[in-house]
């Protein structure tokens, strides 16, 4: 019995170690004033309002949105592919990749940034304070998620004996890909690809450092607006929370 | 040929074939957007930080290094990137394992409860978690009011190196019982029952059994964490304006920074602070290795 009480407090702790900043934050965005008192003064979703008719905010979002979503198709339209191709004709290659994909997982996106930096600073490539440049660092980041889960299937289902079976009922090869191999695909594609969307919503180191206010994406517009009221800000974080919240739901509900 | 049906060996048919290596080159075109892409943005940034390190007006040489090591500016950086790491991934690896030990032995649901709580607070890291913190625990948090009036605090420094391990131990919690949590699998609830009739009390059990079977999943674990602590940014970043002394701060601000641009001395540092974690992981490799000859 001792036990057990201790074994739910210390869960209850944890419970309220991970949701009291977030709980905190919540309160805080919808409440009027909070000032010298334990518990705010007037609920209202004022911020809320105020924040959601606010056209910099809006822009920002939907630049965050255009550059992941834009990403994720670019990087679904590569990665595919490669991995499919990777799998049934050069299965040797799969040690080869799975090194190489670890690579922007292990080094800090601030290291990298320095190289791309200087890179594409000039030169043919002039792509600094561009958000193409964004989309060639996400297509960095989403490649470990999308790589390994794709790997992960293709594993699962045998790809030699359904390209066979496919090739036997007389499909070319790459009709063999489309109707046989990718809707077994679905499934883990669709999990990744959310996974790698909240992530690459998430950042704000490349976001900061390559393209800056040239193209300002929700996490420096959210950055630039610290000075402003903290109810205004704690309605921007709780947005982005949600938002978030909802793409791992979404995660979830298609990993199943 | 139809190998494909004989065991070959598991071989792939096409091997019988003579020339069979060019016969796949429309598929090898499939793999060079991939390469040109990793290429473009995660190699040749690497190897353009590793060339340039050592790369100064007078040719090449160490002198960046020298430089860095020299002075005492960048020498706090590497203490306060440390020195924060370290006790962020100790604290928030000690909090998980006794959060993730007692999540096993609590109802389904409350164990589910749980692990979509972790999963949601995860997402709260960077530039969001900074925000959330200030309003918390800020000059006028909440909760720095709060204690404030019942007297308990005078004032939270959050701005100082406290605040920014408070703040890093706070994303290290969800990563770190994320990583444990299957590693208690491990532990065979018979080896307790069999260690108390052996007369073991519940801190010998721990001691002699529970945690050396945890120990490479601790281990494994506390590198993430360090990692992921040392090469952290936007919190520390968003929290302090910049102003707190940190090695990522510092390679940001060479080389997007409003004084001069130095990204030789950046690239030098971005070296110096991987080398940081390869030692640590070298050394969490042989303190591995080490424990698997101990347990023969």
């Amino acid at each position: 019995m001792r036990a057990e009480l201790y074994h739910r407090s210390v869960v209850a702790v944890l419970i309220l170690l991970l949701t009291v900043p977030v709980l905190a934050t919540l309160l805080y965005s919808l409440s009027e004033h909070w000032g010298a008192t334990i518990l705010p003064d007037d609920l209202s979703l004022s911020w809320y309002l105020q924040l959601w008719q606010d056209s910099a905010f809006l822009a920002a979002f939907g630049r965050s949105l255009a550059v992941c979503l834009g990403t994720l198709l670019l990087s679904t339209l590569i990665i595919v592919p490669a991995v499919f191709v990777v799998f049934y004709r050069f299965p040797g290659l799969d040690k080869l990749m799975n090194a190489l994909i670890l690579i922007p997982f292990a080094v800090p996106p601030v290291v990298t940034s320095v190289g791309l930096l200087n890179i594409y600073a000039d030169g043919p490539l002039n792509i600094t304070g561009t958000p193409w440049i964004l989309v060639g660092c996400y297509f960095t980041i989403a490649l470990p998620f999308m790589y390994r889960s794709l790997a992960n299937s293709l594993t699962s289902i045998n790809v030699r004996d359904l390209m066979d079976a496919a090739h036997l009922l007389g499909a070319s090869t790459p009709a063999a890909f489309l109707l046989v191999i990718l809707p077994n695909l679905r499934k883990g594609l669709m999990a990744s690809l959310f996974l790698a969307f909240s992530f690459l919503l998430g950042d704000f180191v490349f976001a900061n450092l390559l393209a800056g206010s040239h193209y300002e994406t929700l996490q420096v517009y959210l950055y630039n607006m610290r000075q402003t009221s903290g109810h205004f800000t704690s309605a921007i974080v709780m947005s982005y929370f949600l938002f978030t919240l909802f793409l791992t739901w979404l995660t979830a509900r298609f990993g199943k | 040929m139809k190998t494909t049906s004989l065991p070959l060996a598991g071989k792939p048919a096409v091997q019988v074939r003579p020339r069979s290596r060019w016969r796949h080159w429309p598929a090898a075109l499939l793999l060079l957007p991939f390469f040109a892409m990793l290429i473009l943005f995660s190699l040749a940034p690497m190897a353009w930080v590793l060339i340039n390190s050592v790369h100064t007006e007078q040719g090449l040489s160490l002198a960046n290094y020298s430089d860095i090591l020299s002075s005492p500016f960048y020498r706090q950086a590497f203490d306060n990137s440390l020195r924060i790491s370290v006790w962020s991934s100790v604290i928030g690896l000690v909090i998980s394992l006794l959060g993730a030990a007692s999540l096993r032995r609590v109802s389904g649901r409350l164990r589910r409860l749980v692990v979509s709580i972790t999963n949601m607070t995860s997402n709260l890291t960077g530039v969001p978690l900074a925000f959330a913190f200030i309003i918390l625990v800020g000059t006028n948090g909440a909760l720095t009011l709060l204690l404030r009036q019942w007297g308990v605090i005078e004032d939270f420094r959050l701005y100082s190196s406290n605040g920014v391990i408070l703040i890093y131990t706070y994303f290290q919690i969800p990563l770190g019982v994320l990583l444990l949590y299957p590693a208690f699998d491990s532990l065979d609830d018979d080896w307790q029952a069999a260690a108390s009739l052996l007369g073991a009390r519940l801190w010998q059990y721990w001691r002699y059994v529970g945690l050396p079977v945890l120990a490479p999943a601790i281990l494994g674990t506390f590198i993430l964490l360090f990692a992921n602590a040392i090469g952290a940014y936007a919190s520390a970043y968003a929290l302090t304006q910049g102003n707190f002394n940190l090695i990522t701060v510092r390679i940001a601000s060479l080389v997007s920074g409003d004084i001069f641009l130095e990204p030789n001395v950046a690239a030098a540092l971005s070296v110096l602070l991987m080398l940081m974690l390869l030692l640590v992981t070298a050394v969490n490799q042989w303190l591995l290795k080490k424990g698997a000859r101990h347990a023969r």
